[in-house]
């Protein structure tokens, strides 16, 4: 095989954007090659290097504040507000209100299911009237999954959403009984869903139960466990919506 | 705030200057907050943000002066970079572990260079993400990705062969004594 043809597509070869059959070439020749597995290695200590230097620039803590203290009355509508103008508030605020409701119901003879269930609601709804819903605001799977690493015990993976009406808003770290876990955000004809993923064998016995909602809260949910990994899809769009983007995840 | 310290960095690297570098991720995010509707669901959010900062840069002063018109020539691709020599930039670099070296040799990038070359090594963004930031065809962002790449190696070799003489002259000196 040529390596002079060959080492002038060793940056592409590196970047990852060649195509596949000329990665799978240049993956099989690079590990046959001396010359080439030099080139290449020196290249890619190189790009490291590079992503190190490049990372040259810090904002200042008092530019940040400014900056903060500038968007901050706009901030909410960044993410949600100019989907639907007030749609977080009203829903935050009905869901406040039918939560209270179904406590004051049901306090005496709550079941460990429905206990488990309203946590869950009430991760949903404290991130939603939260001012920053999402830490990391991206529709793209590829950016909200690497962001995950190294702060949650574990990995998952994001269904792809091409032909679906579903859209990737963004993630955030969320905790449930003190287990880390990652909470999704997903947008479906402006309805807002959260998917939370946890480590299984780390909730309590009562969130390891698949249990049934009960009625009186406005939202519909669906749980299931898998490879070690216990999934809560919850929202307020039709359960049927709720099921499809469950079996996206399941699928 | 979402993607706020890349973009102070990012911001940063294409003013050369800490307040006009402020200046311009605040207005990026006032844009960005004014603009929000016209955001895309489904659409990069990420190159979305960088196309904002970009184009605000474009029509600033310093922009204007830093980037002039890309003649269609410089946009060809020259084709393949040849033979690696042993004694590359690569090599060196890493022996030295001179970041200060690659930071001098990246500002030195002509913007339309530095731009394309820090959002693919330091943002990692895909090409098909750097077309959508900078609104060219992915053919192009390959030829002038090529390119900063070539023009930065070109001028850490001749930092280094400079570094050489130098060197090579003090000792001669020293010799001299």
């Amino acid at each position: 095989m040529a390596c002079e043809s060959l080492k002038g597509k060793l940056d592409t070869y590196l970047d990852g954007e060649l195509p596949e059959q000329e990665m799978r070439t240049l993956d099989g020749h690079v590990r046959s090659c001396a010359s080439c597995s030099s080139d290449a290695l020196g290249k890619l200590q190189m790009k490291r290097a590079i992503q190190v230097a490049g990372k040259r620039f810090t904002p200042s803590a008092e530019f940040r504040k400014r900056i903060e203290q500038t968007i901050a009355p706009k901030r909410r509508s960044f993410v949600f507000g100019s989907l639907r103008p007030n749609w977080l508030l009203a829903v935050a605020a009905v869901a406040l209100v039918a939560f209270a409701l179904f406590i004051a119901r049901n306090a005496s003879d709550r079941s460990a299911g429905q206990q488990a269930f309203s946590e869950i609601a009430d991760l949903h709804v404290g991130t939603l009237a939260s001012s920053s819903p999402v830490d990391v605001i991206s529709t793209d799977r590829h950016t909200v999954k690497p962001w995950f690493q190294g702060k949650i015990p574990f990995s998952f993976n994001l269904p792809d959403l091409q032909n679906t009406e579903f859209s990737l808003l963004g993630g955030r770290l969320t905790y449930l009984d003190q287990t880390p876990g990652a909470q999704l955000i997903y947008d479906y004809r402006k309805h807002h869903i959260s998917v939370f993923v946890f480590q299984e064998r780390s909730l309590p016995a009562s969130l390891r139960e698949s249990f049934l909602p009960p009625k009186q809260l406005p939202f519909n949910m669906e749980t299931w466990a898998r490879d070690g990994l216990r999934y809560f899809v919850i929202g307020d769009a039709s359960k049927d919506e709720i099921d499809r983007l469950a079996a996206l995840f399941k699928s | 705030m979402p993607l706020f310290p890349q973009l102070y960095n990012f911001a940063h690297w294409l003013t050369q200057d800490r307040g006009e570098a402020e200046d311009l991720v605040q207005e990026t995010f006032a844009k960005a907050l004014n603009g929000f509707s016209s955001f895309q669901s489904g659409t990069n959010f990420r190159a979305w943000m960088y196309r904002i900062l970009r184009n605000t840069f474009l029509t600033s002063r310093t922009g204007l002066r830093s980037a002039p018109t890309v003649s269609l020539d410089a946009e060809e691709d020259e084709g393949p970079e040849l033979a690696v020599e042993r004694d590359t930039p690569e090599t060196i670099l890493m022996a030295r572990c001179d970041s200060e070296m690659l930071q001098t040799a990246i500002a030195a990038l002509p913007v339309h260079h530095r731009e394309i070359f820090l959002l693919c090594e330091v943002e990692e963004m895909s090409y098909q993400e750097i077309a959508e930031t900078l609104s060219i065809p992915i053919g192009t962002v390959m030829s002038r990705l090529s390119r900063a790449r070539r023009t930065l190696r070109e001028y850490l070799q001749r930092r280094m062969q400079g570094e050489k003489v130098a060197v090579g002259n003090e000792r001669g000196m020293n010799y001299g004594v």
